[in-house]
């Protein structure tokens, strides 16, 4: 794309390992984070830097079986492995890791790489819409704040909290607003580049300057989109691609989607759609920015009910023409909920629907590329 | 004058070829894919047009579906083969709603509208389970050609074979050898795990009053029996089964030909 704002957000993740490692030599703390489950508005308030660490790519996976079983899922194991082949440079720099107990090989996982940083495991309740969950989390919430006090020496007042909560919802509505553009018919953007730039953008260290440059990206793209330019063809299929996390490296079934004449509009995932609900301000910060993330619709939640909601309202927002839900090998969860997200999406829209279950692993790209391009036959004969 | 449609599929086992003339097939062709599907491709689309002495620049359209699509350089337009395997199975049993595929490599179950129009559709996973390769290593095993097995198995009350995968099935079936089970037994054992992976892939799609059933293991009698048992349902398996994806890209080629006149 020709957009100097994009240019420089495909190139930060680069660009911010020498920042990282120049803020680190400064003095700066860094917590790393796998998931959006991460509360990085405690880190900020600790004045220390949140970044997300490295898992959606296959080379290290093959390292990571001398320790993992194979039939685990890519993502559990891309990040272990990255880990301990001490290949992430954002690993290397975190002072410790902020975990949590999403699902069962993500937490056994963690005491593994205890070995090799200190990890903070958070408590993940796993229901939504019960009081008691929500103080259970809470608590834990807590258990983190006094952790990253005691770590590095600092007081996390309900004023900082406050401050960083600001920070973080602006990130989110500026994510929102790039994603938005994609509302527009043809979006500005195809499904890669919007993934490179939710990608990055979260390896960024300096959160105000990524906002900022967000927003200009945001801008432009609307100027294209009010003049009808998209990188794709006009008449695309539009697709919602719904499931598991997906990132630069772990981009397969985007780039086949793409590829095969689709055009991804929509990422209902965690570093995109999943994340753009604003903390709710009140008179207890901590509360509220527990109630927040306990809201997320991930599918370690039982039941999970928002999601199907949630994926629903988006693809009549984003006037989706078919729906993929992409569910990484072992991930059990979203595996079995893909079932009952099917029956709900028959019977509240008449919109295609198709699971896609793969890892990262190029071996079955000629079987995924009949599945989708079979799929975008299906929805361009509609 | 006449409109002239090719469709060709190149599969991972077979390549077929059909030939299209104002709608109606004139020739048909099949051989094996061999490691070169390009030149398989080649071959059928020559065979076609020397059976009905036919020359290459009479021929108006030339569609491709099948793994091989790809490869095939003179192909006017590509098809996936489950749009395909969906037209062409209309067109072979009119108004069918559900199709069950199963090819060299892999099986699927395709839902249609009445109309030929893919509705959705599901596959078997990556690997070779309950296939037609599954068949071929099978037959391999126990020493008999693909309709041997198929008419031993007829005969015989079936073995239990447990593994999905095409690999461990195959050491499965050494063992019980071993034990002493006969030929037959395993034989009708085979043939019923293919029949039984089917149901859970048809379950999925819209129910329906009937299936049709394409795809190379269509030709085998014992399979068309043990699925229909498995299915519970009738069975409706159209005269060149194995040719349902060819025929739908030579018709979507036809299709392409009258809407442009």
């Amino acid at each position: 794309m020709q957009s100097t704002a994009y240019h420089q957000l495909e190139t930060l993740r680069e660009n911010n390992v020498l920042a990282l490692k120049e803020a680190k030599e400064a003095g700066q703390h860094v917590v790393g984070m796998y998931c959006l489950y991460s509360p990085a508005e405690l880190i900020v308030a600790a004045e220390a830097s949140p970044v997300m660490l490295c898992g959606t790519s296959q080379k290290p996976i093959p390292t990571a079986e001398q320790h993992l079983p194979r039939n685990l899922c890519p993502l559990i194991k891309s990040s272990y492995g990255f880990a301990s082949t001490d290949t992430c440079p954002f690993f290397y720099f975190s002072d410790f890791i902020v975990a949590e107990t999403t699902c069962d090989g993500k937490k056994k996982m963690y005491e593994l790489m205890e070995e090799l940083k200190p990890v903070h495991l958070l408590q993940l309740p796993q229901i939504q819409d019960k009081e008691s969950a929500l103080n259970y989390w809470l608590s834990e919430l807590e258990h983190l704040k006094e952790k990253l006090e005691q770590t590095f020496e600092v007081t996390i007042t309900d004023e900082k909290l406050h401050d960083a909560i600001e920070l973080l919802n602006d990130e989110r509505r500026s994510l929102k607003e790039l994603q938005d553009t994609c509302r527009h018919k043809p979006a500005p953007i195809s499904g890669m580049e919007m993934l490179t730039v939710l990608h990055n953008r979260g390896f960024a260290l300096d959160k105000r300057a990524t906002i900022q440059l967000v927003d200009q990206l945001t801008t432009e793209l609307n100027e294209r989109a009010e003049q009808g330019i998209s990188p794709l063809a006009a008449n695309a299929p539009r697709i919602l691609l719904t499931g598991v996390p997906v990132g630069i490296g772990s981009d397969k079934v985007v780039r086949i989607i793409e590829e095969s004449g689709g055009h991804v509009v929509c990422f209902e995932s965690c570093g995109a759609y999943k994340k753009v609900e604003p903390v709710r301000q009140s008179d207890n910060p901590l509360r509220d920015i527990a109630e927040c993330y306990l809201n997320i619709p991930c599918s370690c939640m039982s039941p999970n009910t928002h999601r199907y909601e949630l994926v629903t309202k988006l693809a009549d927002e984003f006037s989706v023409d078919g729906i993929i839900d992409l569910t990484w090998l072992a991930c059990h969860t979203y595996n079995i909920e893909s079932f009952s997200l099917r029956k709900h999406i028959q019977s509240a829209a008449n919109i295609p629907f198709l699971q896609i279950e793969t890892d990262y692993s190029e071996s079955d790209s000629e079987q995924l590329k009949l599945r989708l391009e079979a799929f975008m036959e299906l929805l361009a004969n509609r | 004058m006449n409109q002239i449609s090719i469709g060709i599929d190149i599969g991972s086992t077979a390549t077929k070829a059909i030939l299209l003339i104002n709608g109606t097939v004139a020739e048909h062709e099949i051989i094996p894919s061999g490691w070169d599907p390009k030149q398989a491709g080649k071959e059928v689309f020559d065979s076609v047009l020397k059976k009905g002495q036919l020359e290459a620049e009479q021929v108006q359209i030339v569609v491709a579906t099948g793994y091989g699509r790809i490869t095939l350089p003179f192909a006017d337009q590509r098809v996936t083969e489950v749009t395909c395997h969906g037209r062409g199975a209309h067109h072979m049993a009119q108004g069918t709603q559900l199709v069950v595929d199963i090819g060299g490599q892999d099986s699927k179950v395709i839902a249609l509208d009445g109309c030929g129009r893919v509705t959705d559709f599901i596959m078997n996973d990556k690997c070779a389970a309950g296939t037609g390769r599954f068949l071929q290593v099978m037959a391999g095993v126990l020493d008999l050609s693909l309709d041997e097995l198929g008419k031993l198995a007829l005969e015989s009350s079936p073995a239990t074979i447990s593994s999905m995968c095409t690999v461990f099935a195959e050491s499965e079936v050494i063992g019980l050898l071993a034990q002493g089970a006969s030929k037959g037994a395993i034989a009708a054992g085979v043939i019923d795990s293919i029949a039984k992976r089917i149901p859970t892939l048809v379950s999925r799609m819209p129910t329906t009053q009937s299936i049709t059933f394409t795809g190379g293991l269509a030709n085998n009698p014992a399979i068309c029996h043990r699925l229909e048992q498995s299915l519970k349902l009738p069975l409706c398996v159209p005269e060149l089964p194995q040719h349902a994806g060819a025929i739908g890209a030579a018709l979507i080629g036809n299709d392409k030909l009258t809407k442009n006149k």
